[in-house]
């Protein structure tokens, strides 16, 4: 893995609607913050690594130019990187291979996306070639609900118990939401109200569906020298892994999804971990859609194929549960895309440095944070631990 | 009161012409005659559909053409219910991914021949598993709509 790299600070915007922002101001909130957390100044920064989903979103495409400031880029090397909704955690690696390569002791990452400028499932429906796949990408719902169907017929899961799964993960993520003071979705729902709103796309209901938001996120990246020179309490980056799929939606089985099993697998082999749901304390999943978040859980190795629904039932993967999934609210309720996979990571590092207020879950050790991006192709998940 | 900030309201569009090149060109003049082509990898032996220029798996060229099977087994669906920009069709419309026989991967088109408002019979006709085949459109262009949808067969 090279050098030994750890997360020194960590920064997030409040996410919602965010017209009281310009995008480079929005960009600062999260980049000041991580720099206070850090105890470092922007002088300190060797290089800037950051990225959106596409740059289509911004309806800016050079973001380097409108953020440089924000950015603390100014005559120092930076590099921009984009991989959908996994950017978060694609910027994440591009930062510790850096700091790992040892070309670099300190490293700026940070992801961000203002989304209520553009129209996000217009934008959406621009990452795919217009001949084949976009004529049929009904937004990014369409594709994520057949994946969705494809799963429960192959693990014979009926629709009723998929449904009922749904519907919890919905009502706990909404629940954790209300502890979380960053997320933007904050609303008290019950299991009848997340089982009977309205159809997306068959049978994903609106409160299976992730919103859209502004917000940005920021992390530092420092050496093992540096990390105990600055002395706050880092994370440390205990395995990473990123895999992409073809370009053709249907070529790849989606139902056991190959980017995300062998991402997490890749990950744990450099963190040793042989039994993530004994071993991994907490997970930062990137779920825009509830019936998804079921799927990772199996790539993960959480439960075994085709359980997940149950495995949701019994509470495993509540706050209280065996293995604890998006204490913060998740992706489901603030999705900030370029940032949404970065916000996991940094979500992850407050778990494991205890410094997740009233979403902490107790004693955490060792987290997992993970992103999804393309038209399902693209997975990346890092693990931090408290412990080198 | 809530303060209410300004915004600058401005509308991109950008015109582009994207080169299909001579695999997607065969693939859709296809199309217009009425049949699905497919490539086969020499290789590995996989069919692909839409035809490919080379296998994704061993990168050979794939030259094997194939005219392969309008019908085939559905894997997944779902019904569209929201409308959003740029969308083909108007909500509700159902899209499948859909294994023509003899190929080695999904092709995803419209679903159609399917009464919505009978939720619980489109349900029975439109099971994972279910077979389904090739409806044209009377007007053709060489695209992707060529091919009006995919139909279930009766049984």
């Amino acid at each position: 893995m090279g050098r030994a790299v750890a997360v020194i600070g960590t920064g997030q915007t409040r996410h919602g609607r965010r017209n009281d922002v310009s995008y480079p101001d929005l960009v600062r909130e999260a980049v000041r913050m991580a720099l206070e957390d850090a105890g470092i100044t922007p002088k300190d920064i060797e290089g800037v690594v950051s990225g959106t989903m596409p740059s289509m979103m911004e309806g800016i495409s050079d973001t380097h130019l409108y953020f440089a400031e924000a950015l603390c880029e100014v005559g120092k090397p930076v590099l921009k990187v984009e991989s959908c909704g996994s950017t978060g955690q694609s910027i994440a690696h591009c930062g510790f291979y850096w700091v790992a390569s040892g070309m670099a002791d300190l490293v700026l990452v940070v992801g961000m996306e203002k989304m209520f400028e553009g129209d996000g499932q217009a934008t959406m429906s621009t990452v795919a070639d217009p001949w084949f796949l976009k004529p049929f990408s009904a937004g990014a719902p369409g594709v994520f609900t057949m994946q969705a169907m494809e799963w429960m017929h192959r693990f014979n899961i009926p629709e009723d118990k998929a449904h009922e799964a749904a519907a919890f993960i919905s009502v706990t993520h909404h629940d954790s939401a209300l502890d979380n003071p960053y997320a933007h979705i904050k609303i008290k729902i019950g299991m009848d109200e997340a089982k009977n709103a309205p159809i997306i796309t068959y049978p994903v209901r609106l409160l299976d569906v992730c919103p859209t938001s502004d917000g940005a996120c920021a992390v530092i990246l420092a050496s093992e020298e540096m990390a105990k020179k600055i002395g706050r309490k880092p994370a440390w980056i205990r395995g990473l892994g990123f895999r992409g799929e073809e370009f053709f939606y249907g070529e790849s089985n989606k139902s056991i999804w190959p980017s995300a099993t062998e991402a997490a697998k890749h990950a744990y082999e450099q963190a040793g971990i042989r039994d993530p749901l004994k071993e991994l304390d907490v997970a930062e999943i990137y779920n825009p859609f509830t019936y998804q978040e079921m799927i990772f859980y199996e790539c993960f190795g959480f439960c075994p194929r085709g359980k997940a629904p149950d495995y949701v039932l019994e509470g495993k993967f509540n706050r209280t549960g065996e293995l604890p999934c998006d204490p913060s609210g998740g992706v489901l309720c603030t999705n900030p895309i370029g940032a949404s996979g970065l916000i996991r990571l940094a979500e992850a590092t407050l778990q494991v440095t205890g410094k997740a207020g009233a979403r902490q879950i107790e004693g955490a050790e060792l987290a997992l944070s993970h992103a999804m991006g393309g038209i399902d192709q693209f997975n990346g998940v890092t693990i931090v631990g408290a412990k080198l | 009161m809530t303060k209410e900030y300004g915004t600058i309201v401005n509308t991109v569009v950008l015109p582009y012409r994207w080169a299909l090149g001579q695999t997607w060109t065969r693939f859709f003049d296809g199309l217009k005659e009425e049949k699905i082509y497919g490539t086969r990898c020499g290789t590995c032996g996989k069919v692909f559909v839409p035809a490919k220029t080379f296998c994704p798996d061993c990168y050979s060229d794939l030259d094997d053409w194939m005219d392969v099977s309008q019908e085939g087994t559905l894997k997944s669906w779902t019904l569209v219910r929201k409308s959003h920009f740029g969308q083909v069709r108007q909500p509700p419309y159902a899209l499948g991914l859909i294994r023509l026989d003899g190929t080695d991967c999904e092709f995803i088109h419209f679903l159609g021949g399917v009464d919505w408002s009978d939720m619980q019979n489109a349900r029975e006709k439109l099971k994972a598993g279910a077979r389904v085949k090739a409806a044209w459109s009377k007007e053709k262009h060489a695209d992707i709509h060529d091919i009006s949808c995919f139909e279930p067969l009766k049984s």
